[in-house]
């Protein structure tokens, strides 16, 4: 097909315009392209001379760094596993069980969730730790995180295994298979996809999270990257800028080469409110 | 091999009742097609039968045993799914072999036992590959040979052939007539097509809103269909339906409709006893039973000509007899037919078949 | 085979299902017991809490006494109810900040974005949302840093711009820093939306399109004709999500702590002041509840959406 004169100019004007727009998103981002890698760092936008890894080399050198960055993986990972085990089970219960209630059970899930934000229920939640002896242990950011990421973790691999046709399993059965096996067997391994997106989600929403660790923990030792990045003030309050860049990036590349996985593996197919 | 029993059984899901009062009795060794429209009942018949749906009365019997409310895994039977459903991470040789897997049979035993079955339906060559990396008519022989790797007491078919394109549908037909020759295996196959049907079944039951109209061999079901619904449903195209007003004439029956011209019919005691409910009766002649005739000739439906489709050897000619009441003709090809013709087609009465009005076959004489 | 009509005992006629309700019960106890501690429960304590005078310290802290509705009207006192600091300046101030952000902000420019990368060219379309997601993906400690440098008075990014463009640089943190967490947001989020009505777009068969090519549409009569009418639903669903998701952010506390002088309290960091700086958990609560009001509100009305959705 051949393009007319104003139809060839609106395509590069729309092409301009996405452009442009993805520019101004880089912005703020582009200072984190360079800063970490340069010895002398400051808040402006300067091309390190030279490239060093200096900023890096501090970094790890600084074992309550290091630490943080363990204690998020820690409580990344704890909750990882807690929400991917039991929001597999219950979708699982959600989409091929048929007990009685359930759509209701669905439904007030579904209501509270949105309902009970961190922000909102930060008191209570501060009280049930503090009550249950929990407070300042990676147990208790874990739970929290689990609890919390659940229901929308649960919602999206219902709809994930509600999408999988129940062949799969009725022919494993007719075929000879208890529901364990046809379960383990069968079921598991196609719901895998939906597994891996949502232990993804969760994996980078706590590990990116600030609000939760902040409020239930004390002790330097038990502290996220999140929290301790603001140890990279000196006393007066003004940051070390060099560390603060270079772990800022250490930091968000779990993130990144997480979202990079999932786009390689799922081609980043949308899935409903991803990310809460 | 075992027989398969339906007592009076029902499905209801909420106020619809899927099946209604079903009862029925296919044979060992039988091969029993559950034809109809979707929505029928068919598919729910065939899901009691294997367990995955448990009927809200009645009872089934696999073999004599009742299995009504047996899991799935403790009935012993075969099922090929309409979607295949071949598990998408395992290849075909542990597709094919994971019945055996959970019947216990140890790897080799039930990789070799695989690979003779997909031997057998010619695609032996591709164990090792995934289901997602062969074509749709070698997913059809796979699901089929997943059902075929074990001996099962009963094997169920819900529409395997609907996913393929026509040319291999017809291929892969011609392959389950023949399995089911060689094998002589107990088979219940649902199907919404009449052909298929036809083609496969020692009986076919014909099913309509959740009951069974009608239970069959297929030649039985051609020539004597036993409702509207029924001589409508088989055959390709459908019989013809003229709707006519009876009437006793001189000890005959007469009949009268737009077009229609025909001698006096045979009078029956069956005939009286429709006649004395109702004078609408339906008149039924097969497409293959029509022919060009004379206008004013007797046993002639008169009407304009709606359409003249060439199928080669054949055409189908249809004529418009108004309000959209069709009457189609399966006639060797004649080039001399134009659409602004008005035609007459005509029947021999022996091949006329009479429906009261409540759309019941009204037995010919001698039936 | 015997026919003998034997009048079967009353059984109980369990209906097969792929998973036995037993077993589905068992698989739900594990997401059950974790949602009720984490989700139901905090729900009703803090309503609790909310008419006690608890603290963090103190006497209080572990004998809080029943105050009624005293939280309540701290609250909503008239005499302070609008000033800076109070719990009404930071629910106005959320107010507007929902508007500008997420229903201005986020939605418009999302919607414009997954627009436009419908029919650019694939490298255009991968590398501008490599960016959009980029801010939306990365830990939000590290984009509150980003911002803080992006904006910095003397050397920042953003001020170096301006300079080359000829225009007047700002410390906008402290002059404008009700805008700045504005923009902020709106750069953040953005991206959901933009990934919600891309897919959404996506969704609709090409040939609508072309049959409005054929027709002779212009590009922005493909949009407003086609495009928009059919992703309405789309649209409904990201305007609850973001607002409720805006409503609840905490984020721009990174950026700006609250400040300067409450200028960028929203109630979230209110809550989170009122109850963590002041240890008065009891007034605290108070916020939760009003804010999980809020919440339950946007909920109900995003529900009964997706309900009637789901009955067509």
């Amino acid at each position: 097909m051949k393009l007319t004169i104003p139809a060839f100019v609106g395509r590069i004007a729309f092409s301009a315009l996405a452009a442009l727009i993805g520019a101004i998103f880089a912005l703020p981002l582009l200072w984190f392209l360079f800063a970490p890698f340069n010895a002398r760092a400051e808040l402006g936008l300067a091309l390190p001379d030279p490239w060093t890894l200096n900023n890096f080399v501090t970094v790890f050198g600084n074992s309550y760094a290091v630490q943080a960055l363990w204690n998020s993986f820690i409580q990344a990972a704890g909750g990882v596993i807690l929400v991917g085990a039991a929001a597999t089970l219950a979708a699982y219960a959600l989409s091929r069980s048929s007990i009685p209630g359930k759509s209701a059970v669905t439904y007030i899930l579904l209501l509270f969730s949105s309902v009970v934000s961190g922000s909102a229920a930060m008191v209570p939640i501060f009280l049930i730790i503090s009550a249950a002896g929990l407070m300042d242990t990676h147990i208790a950011v874990i739970l929290t995180f689990a609890g919390g990421l659940l229901p929308t973790a649960m919602f999206i691999l219902r709809d994930f295994i509600d999408s999988i046709p129940k062949s799969y399993e009725e022919s494993a059965m007719v075929a000879g298979a208890s529901p364990v096996q046809a379960f383990f067997d069968v079921a598991l391994p196609v719901i895998r996809p939906g597994i891996v997106v949502v232990v993804v989600w969760a994996f980078v929403n706590i590990w990116g999270s600030f609000l939760i660790p902040f409020i239930l923990l004390r002790s330097d030792s038990n502290m996220p990257a999140s929290v301790a990045i603001y140890s990279f003030y000196s006393e007066a309050g003004t940051p070390i800028v060099t560390l603060l860049a270079a772990y800022s990036l250490i930091y968000s590349l779990p993130v990144i080469a997480l979202y990079l996985f999932v786009s390689w593996k799922f081609g980043f197919r949308f899935f409903g409110g991803i990310k809460a | 091999m075992a027989s398969v029993e339906f007592k009076n059984v029902t499905k209801s899901f909420g106020e619809f009742k899927a099946v209604a009062d079903v009862s029925f009795d296919i044979g060992d060794g039988e091969f029993v097609c559950l034809l109809g429209p979707s929505g029928c009942g068919k598919t729910t018949s065939l899901r009691m039968m294997a367990g995955l749906e448990t009927p809200t009365s009645g009872q089934i019997f696999i073999g004599g045993q009742e299995v009504t409310h047996l899991h799935p895994k403790d009935r012993n039977i075969a099922m090929v799914f309409q979607d295949y459903a071949l598990y998408p991470h395992m290849n075909l040789a542990d597709n094919i072999a994971y019945p055996l897997k959970v019947r216990g049979e140890a790897v080799a035993a039930r990789h070799g036992r695989a690979k003779e079955v997909a031997d057998v339906l010619k695609i032996g060559h591709l164990m090792d590959r995934l289901p997602s990396q062969i074509s749709g008519g070698q997913q059809q022989r796979t699901s089929l040979a997943r059902a075929l790797v074990y001996p099962a007491k009963v094997y169920l078919f819900d529409e395997p052939l609907s996913n393929l394109d026509a040319k291999l549908r017809l291929e892969a037909r011609g392959f389950l007539n023949h399995l089911q020759r060689d094998m002589g295996m107990t088979a219940v196959y649902v199907t919404h097509d009449q052909a298929e049907a036809m083609a496969l079944a020692t009986r076919i039951a014909v099913m309509d809103h959740g009951h069974i109209v009608q239970f069959a061999s297929p030649i039985e079901i051609y020539r004597r269909p036993a409702t509207t619904f029924v001589a409508n449903f088989v055959g390709n195209p459908p019989m013809n339906l003229v709707e006519a007003e009876g009437a006793q004439v001189d000890g005959k029956l007469a009949l009268k409709a737009e077009g229609l011209t025909i001698a006096g019919l045979a009078m029956t005691d069956a005939i009286g006893k429709a006649l004395a409910t109702s004078n609408k009766l339906t008149l039924g002649v097969r497409p293959e039973h029509l022919g060009i005739a004379q206008t004013g000739a007797a046993n002639t439906i008169t009407a304009p000509l709606f359409a003249n489709e060439n199928m080669g050897p054949e055409s189908l000619v249809t004529l418009d007899r108004g309000d959209s009441a069709r009457v189609t003709a399966r006639i060797f090809t004649d080039d001399h037919l134009d659409l602004s013709q008005v035609v007459t087609l005509g029947f021999s009465a022996e091949h006329v078949h009479l429906f009261d009005s409540t759309g019941k076959r009204i037995p010919a004489l001698g039936e | 085979m015997t026919t003998e009509p034997v009048p079967s005992p009353p059984k109980k006629v369990r209906n097969f299902a792929l998973l036995s309700n037993r077993a589905g019960a068992a698989f739900l106890t594990p997401a059950g017991l974790l949602v009720s501690v984490f989700v139901i429960v905090p729900f009703f304590w803090v309503i609790f809490v909310s008419f006690t005078n608890r603290t963090l310290l103190g006497r209080t802290a572990l004998n809080p006494e029943f105050v009624g509705l005293a939280n309540y009207f701290s609250l909503f006192d008239p005499a302070t109810f609008f000033q800076r600091g109070q719990f009404g300046f930071s629910l106005i101030l959320t107010t507007q900040f929902v508007l500008a952000s997420a229903l201005l902000g986020q939605a418009l420019l999302g919607l414009l974005l997954a627009w436009l990368i419908q029919t650019v060219p694939p490298w255009v379309k991968r590398i501008t949302e490599t960016f959009v997601i980029a801010a939306w993906i990365l830990p939000e400690v590290v984009i509150g840093f980003a911002w803080f440098a992006f904006l910095d008075r003397d050397q920042g990014t953003l001020n170096m711009l301006l300079e080359g463009f000829g225009l007047p640089p700002g410390d906008f943190l402290l002059q404008q820093p009700f805008w700045v967490i504005v923009v902020f947001n709106t750069w953040r989020g953005a991206a959901f939306s933009m990934m919600l009505f891309n897919s959404a777009f996506s969704s609709i068969p090409p040939s609508y399109f072309q049959a409005a090519d054929v027709a002779g549409a212009s590009s922005w009569q493909k949009f407003r004709d086609i495009g928009l009418p059919l992703i309405r639903g789309h649209i409904v669903t990201d305007l609850i999500l973001i607002t409720m998701w805006t409503f609840n952010t905490f984020t721009p506390f990174l950026l700006t702590n609250g400040g300067p002088s409450y200028r960028t309290e929203l109630v979230s960091i209110y809550n989170y002041r009122v109850a963590f700086q002041d240890f008065q958990f009891g007034k605290g609560a108070a916020v939760g509840v009003i804010m999980m009001l809020i919440n339950l509100a946007f909920a109900l009305v995003y529900l009964s959406i997706g309900r009637k959705k789901k009955v067509r």
